[in-house]
């Protein structure tokens, strides 16, 4: 991976609070498993942003390298790897992501 | 690009021989699967990696030949 490429990650994820890499944006996603992490996240009203990997194949890739996981979409929570589609998914229906989001501090609706 | 059920299930049982493996084909188009994985390897693992041993006995194929697979593991 190019370092740049490897800034740019660390960029977002540092300065976004709560990051999601997608195929597509919130508003727009072009992926059903992109567009499930997105809505759960607007159901909780939690503010994050949204990193469409489709507008830089570079980043499609890294992303991976950088996680360590194959697939798209990621969510980052301050920094740290939370999972992808079926992880977010069975921990939003457990109740374990309010848990995560609490913890952190995010802000989100209870 | 596309894979065969039979095939997944193989990958899978060869990395967890332990492992009960139930393999769905959503679509029936071969390409978007959802397996529900079952092995004692669990045991203790977070979920991350319980899911990165599946994605691993498949040997980087998920993301290339495999383009969805949703995945549920179980202790």
């Amino acid at each position: 991976m190019e370092q740049q490429t490897k800034d740019l990650i660390t960029n977002e994820i540092s300065n976004n609070e709560v990051c999601l890499f997608m195929k597509g944006t919130p508003d727009a996603p072009q992926c059903g498993f992109s567009m499930a992490i997105s809505n759960m996240l607007k159901i909780l009203e939690v503010n994050f942003k949204g990193i469409n990997v489709l507008e830089n194949e570079e980043l499609r890739q890294g992303i991976k390298q950088f996680s360590d996981w194959p697939t798209i979409p990621q969510l980052y929570i301050k920094k740290e790897f939370v999972g992808g589609c079926d992880i977010v998914k069975e921990m939003y229906e457990n109740g374990e992501l309010k848990k995560i989001l609490e913890g952190k501090g995010i802000s989100f609706k209870k | 690009m596309a894979m065969d059920l039979k095939e997944i299930e193989k990958h899978i049982k060869e990395a967890l021989p332990d492992a009960i493996v139930d393999i769905q084909d959503l679509a029936g188009d071969g390409n978007h699967y959802s397996a529900t994985v079952t092995s004692s390897e669990f045991s203790g693992k977070s979920k991350i990696e319980q899911h990165k041993m599946v994605y691993n006995s498949l040997k980087g194929k998920m993301g290339n030949e495999l383009h969805a697979l949703a995945i549920k593991t179980k202790e």
